[in-house]
């Protein structure tokens, strides 16, 4: 506590640098899983190859996938990013083409037969009623990335890992412990926050919020 | 007690579905339906009444055989237009849970792009129509509902659009037995101010006889008779159709006739002005229960006011059932049409 106090500017500074790599990694990664997922539930066979090359990423060890990237993409942010969003893709994937395919069919049906043509199906029936599975994805994959951009600061990213690298490196257990405790206060406002977001959607359309 | 002179609305011809896999649901099944008439398809489960209604709005694409709707070949319309033509109304209800009730009924205007005040005026009227005040409803989600209340929304969203048409897939299905007579009797009530072609699907005889101008009986994807309530009670064209109608076929032959079709002059005994009595207006049914629960072979018979109005015996039901069979023999011819039996 002393230690934060005593360091507010700088703490405050590199928790500003992890939230924006956290959540630019996050943007990304669902602008790329949502049109995928989406696909999945369209083209059922291309669930295999799809997850099954997410769930590759998904288990390289962090620390390997970032000493991986940096031949190619150099230290800093860029591999940090792209890292971050390789390991989310199957949690976001997963949960869009599920939440898609799990509507109801006697509802796609009904939406069918009352002369809904298939752009109007997916945006007023399926998607309102997949929201609050694609959003647990979303909770879930947020977390994962404020996590792991901890890790990042051991390849120059930045961000509260700083903290944490520097106070194991210096022996003080003080700054650890704030690292830590800042990193833990983030993820849990951030989840917090989707949380709401997720019931006030769910309320709005009516769909039980997904239970997690 | 169709219009006098009976126009096509809907025509099947020759129509089979047979799907992937090799299962005929439906097989040569060759029908007409009338402008204004309720035709009720019946049959047991799997007996291929869904597919048959959904190959009128194209749901389903026929294997073989054509469909015509207001004389023209369906597969020649535009599919999603001549679905926001038909109103349809699925076997399970099928309300969005995530619109409100005025959503889900101003579906098909929006979709034709109705403009809002013309949308909402519309959903006003028609929850009006079927009994649900407009303030208290519109705003709801279908969880909100009661299933009776979500069988009138469902009812109302179809018919939104004002289609001339009416695919119904046992809308009352899942309703307890009280509130479903309610909705039978409204469903009737309703028909008679709008009069549109209604394909109405169950697969319980009852309720076809209650509400159904004609019934055409499905057994196995093929079509076993077509009829009025009372041509099919009385004459089942073939086994199945007996099996369906169901061992109490005079039973509810008796129920479609009021005790006025049976009613005698007074004998020359002077009625037990203490014991039972029945209205004129009861049915056949209610005088044949009410004879056997207290044991006699004559009942008199009142007005509504409780005057005295003659009386209905057992030998007299007997002659109002033959008499019943015997009067729509010459009507049978509409009994063959369409069978393939
Ligand atoms: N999409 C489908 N693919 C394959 N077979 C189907 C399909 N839909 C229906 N069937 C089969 O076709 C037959 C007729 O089905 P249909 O749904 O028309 O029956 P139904 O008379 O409406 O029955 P229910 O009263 O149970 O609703 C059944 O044997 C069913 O298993
Ligand atoms: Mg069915």
């Amino acid at each position: 506590m002393t230690y934060l106090l005593a360091n507010g500017p700088a703490v405050w500074r590199l928790s500003v640098q992890h939230m924006e790599i956290a959540g630019l990694s996050c943007l990304l990664a669902i602008l790329i899983a949502f049109p995928l997922g989406v696909l999945l539930s369209r083209v059922r066979w291309l669930t295999g190859p799809v997850l099954g090359t997410a769930g590759i990423f998904y288990t390289i060890p962090s620390l390997a996938l970032f000493a991986l990237l940096i031949p190619i993409l150099g230290l800093g942010m860029k591999p940090t990013v792209l890292a971050l969003v390789l390991y989310s893709q199957l949690t976001l994937i997963r949960n869009t083409a599920v939440g898609i395919s799990e509507v109801d069919p006697a509802l796609v049906e009904a939406a069918r037969g009352m002369g809904m043509t298939g752009v109007q199906r997916f945006w007023r029936v399926e998607m309102p009623l997949a929201v609050p599975v694609v959003l647990a994805g979303v909770r879930t994959a947020t977390a994962m990335a404020i996590g792991l951009t901890t890790i990042a600061a051991y390849i120059g990213a930045g961000g509260l890992g700083v903290l944490i690298f520097q106070g194991i490196s210096t022996a003080h257990t003080d700054q650890v412990l704030a690292g830590a405790l800042v990193v833990s206060a983030i993820a849990l406002v951030a989840d917090l926050v989707l949380a709401l977001l997720q019931r006030a959607l769910g309320s709005v359309t009516g769909v039980r919020a997904w239970a997690s | 007690m169709s219009c006098s002179s009976p126009t096509i609305a809907i025509t099947l011809d020759r129509v089979s579905k047979v799907y992937p896999g090799g299962h005929v649901a439906v097989r040569d099944v060759t029908l007409n339906i009338q402008t204004g008439e309720v035709l009720v398809l019946v049959g047991t489960s799997g007996s291929g009444k869904t597919t048959t209604m959904k190959m009128i709005n194209r749901l389903v694409e026929p294997t073989s055989g054509s469909i015509r709707v207001g004389g023209e070949d369906i597969s020649k319309i535009n599919p999603i237009q001549l679905r926001r033509s038909i109103g349809y109304v699925i076997q399970e209800i099928g309300l969005f849970p995530h619109m409100t009730v005025a959503k889900n009924i101003a579906l098909v205007p929006s979709l034709k792009g109705w403009p809002k005040p013309r949308q909402n005026e519309r959903v006003a009227e028609l929850l009006e129509l079927v009994g649900l005040p407009p303030d208290q409803y519109a705003k709801k989600h279908p969880h909100q509902l009661s299933g009776g209340q979500k069988q009138r929304v469902g009812v109302a969203r179809a018919l939104a659009g004002d289609p001339d048409i009416l695919l119904m897939d046992e809308p009352f299905g899942a309703l307890d037995p009280i509130t479903r007579g309610q909705l039978h009797e409204e469903f009737l009530k309703l028909q008679r101010r709008l009069r549109k072609t209604i394909v109405f699907v169950t697969h319980d005889m009852l309720e076809a006889i209650r509400l159904a101008e004609r019934i055409a009986v499905m057994d196995g994807g093929v079509l076993e008779q077509v009829g009025t309530p009372r041509e099919v009670l009385a004459h089942p064209a073939t086994r199945r159709v007996a099996d369906l109608v169901g061992a109490d076929a005079t039973l509810k032959l008796l129920g479609l006739c009021t005790v006025e079709q049976a009613l005698e002059a007074l004998g020359a005994e002077s009625p037990d002005a203490l014991g039972p009595v029945i209205r004129s207006g009861d049915s056949l049914k209610d005088a044949l229960l009410t004879m056997v629960a207290c044991g006699r072979a004559s009942l008199p018979v009142v007005n509504v006011d409780g005057t005295l109005r003659g009386r209905v015996t057992l030998q007299g039901l007997q002659t109002a059932l033959a008499g019943q069979e015997k009067d729509r023999r010459p009507q049978g011819a509409a009994r063959g049409q369409g069978t393939h039996a």
